[in-house]
């Protein structure tokens, strides 16, 4: 058997990798900023016969995922990547991709939106598609962003339900880390190749997503709803399959640290988990008996793996990238308080917003941010 | 959408009726007049509904909306638009 290749890689890098390791069919793509090195080295991976793939440049964001849509239909296994603004203009037919159960995955490097204007990390782009019919990964680490994108081919692919997976832009996307490539027999064994049951295809014509009544509409949708929850035991399949076949373990819907015992719970996902772990060291350094959970998965929201994971009588502190606008604070304390609801009258929540527009999150401030809410 | 088969994703095939009896939109009826027609297809290949017979051009009622697209197409004149009584 040969043995895993470690190489240095850019969050970016990793996702390319992952593309290709995925031997996808076809990448339809548009650049912007932080996302595009991960469609340039695609493309380039296309054009120097490592990857056998059709790559469809786009003249914007709302095609790109147009092209995807289509070329997923057709039975390929299809990848692309966007970021903040262009993520908004695909909004559209980000619905067409779910509603019509299409295994479309996609990175979505996190970036905040406009008005004004900026190109650095924060969440309001993704989890402004809530409400879109996606599954949502967050990732903490380039390797789980390698990770990631090939376990979500296999559960997109499972129950035909598109994948989202998001990680920071710069922090993840432009840093260099070592990252371990199983070799591809490996990743062959964990994700064989896409053999969708239907297909658009000439020989048997058919007519996809035509116009229904409400009668034919209503249970599409309720058929949605129930297959986004029943994704989750097949989150953890996947994760618990990765980690046989690879070693590699990022957790499954959710990550945690130093829980166990934990009287204080940082609450927080994506890049901002990696650098909380220090931060937790740093609380359990003072003293205080300090932890973290990250959900992996957003959504479907891990609502049961949340409730039984937190230790009894928790204080939680969830630290928002995001706004929840018209809500105070942020959108995943909205998410937890409605999942702990009538199930953990024990814990008690607390939020905060930081690092919008890319500010700096270091292990420090957010340990003294911590403690700061504890006396709140 | 009656032809919905996969449980859980918005396909459907070309079937006959599938939108309903149509005919029932009909205010005029394309009539053949069969010592006229040749039989050369035309009006088969122009109907938009496909409910012309090909071989013995025929027209399905049941379906045909009225539009009289064969009409206007048949180079001989054999078809006419009549008043639905």
């Amino acid at each position: 058997m040969k043995a895993a290749e470690v190489v240095m890689g850019t969050g970016a890098r990793a996702a390319a990798l992952a593309v290709k390791s995925a031997r996808v069919d076809v990448v339809p793509g548009y650049p912007i900023t932080p996302q595009t090195s991960i469609i340039e080295a695609v493309a380039a991976m296309v054009e120097n016969g490592e990857l056998h793939a059709r790559f469809i440049p786009v003249e914007g964001e709302h095609s790109a995922m147009a092209a995807a849509v289509a070329a997923s239909a057709a039975g390929a296994r299809v990848f692309t990547a966007t970021s903040a603004n262009g993520l908004l203009y695909m909004h559209e037919v980000l619905h067409m991709a779910s509603g019509g159960r299409l295994p479309v995955v996609m990175c979505n490097v996190n970036r905040g939106i406009f008005a004004p204007w900026t190109l650095w990390a924060d969440h309001q782009d993704s989890m402004a598609q809530r409400d879109t019919g996606w599954i949502q990964y967050h990732c903490s680490s380039n390797q789980e962003v390698f990770n990631t994108i090939l376990q979500a081919f296999r559960v997109a692919e499972q129950i035909n339900i598109p994948v989202m997976v998001n990680f920071d832009g710069f922090a993840i996307s432009h840093c260099l880390m070592p990252l371990t490539l199983p070799p591809q027999e490996d990743i062959d064994r964990f994700l064989p190749p896409h053999e969708p049951e239907w297909r658009l295809d000439p020989a048997h014509p058919s007519s996809f997503s035509n116009v229904t009544n409400a009668e034919e509409y209503a249970p599409f949708r309720q058929m949605l709803s129930d297959d986004i929850m029943a994704a989750i035991p097949l989150v953890k399949q996947a994760a618990q399959e990765y980690k046989d076949i690879t070693g590699m373990w990022d957790g499954d819907t959710i990550d945690t640290y130093r829980l166990e015992d934990a009287e204080v719970v940082a609450f927080a996902v994506n890049s901002m988990a990696a650098e909380l772990k220090l931060s937790i060291d740093i609380l359990r350094q003072q003293g205080i008996k300090a932890g973290l959970l990250r959900p992996r998965l957003y959504l479907p929201f891990p609502a049961e793996d949340i409730i039984n994971a937190l230790p009894q009588n928790a204080q939680v502190m969830v630290l928002d990238r995001n706004y929840n606008f018209g809500h105070p604070g942020g959108i995943l304390a909205s998410e937890l308080k409605s999942a702990l609801f009538g199930r953990r009258n024990d814990i008690t929540v607390k939020n905060r917003v930081m690092g919008i527009g890319g500010i700096d999150l270091p292990r420090r401030f957010m340990a003294d941010e911590i403690r700061a809410m504890m006396d709140e | 959408m009656k032809s919905v088969t996969k449980a859980y994703r918005p396909i459907s095939w070309p079937t006959k009726g599938a939108g309903g009896d149509t005919g029932s939109w009909r205010v005029r009826r394309p009539v053949v007049n069969t010592q006229i027609c040749n039989k050369c297809q035309i009006c088969w290949v122009f109907c938009p509904e496909a409910v012309i017979d090909r071989n013995e051009i025929t027209i399905d009622y049941r379906y045909c909306k009225g539009c009289g697209v064969c009409a206007t197409e048949c180079p001989t004149g054999a078809i006419s638009m009549e008043k639905e009584e």
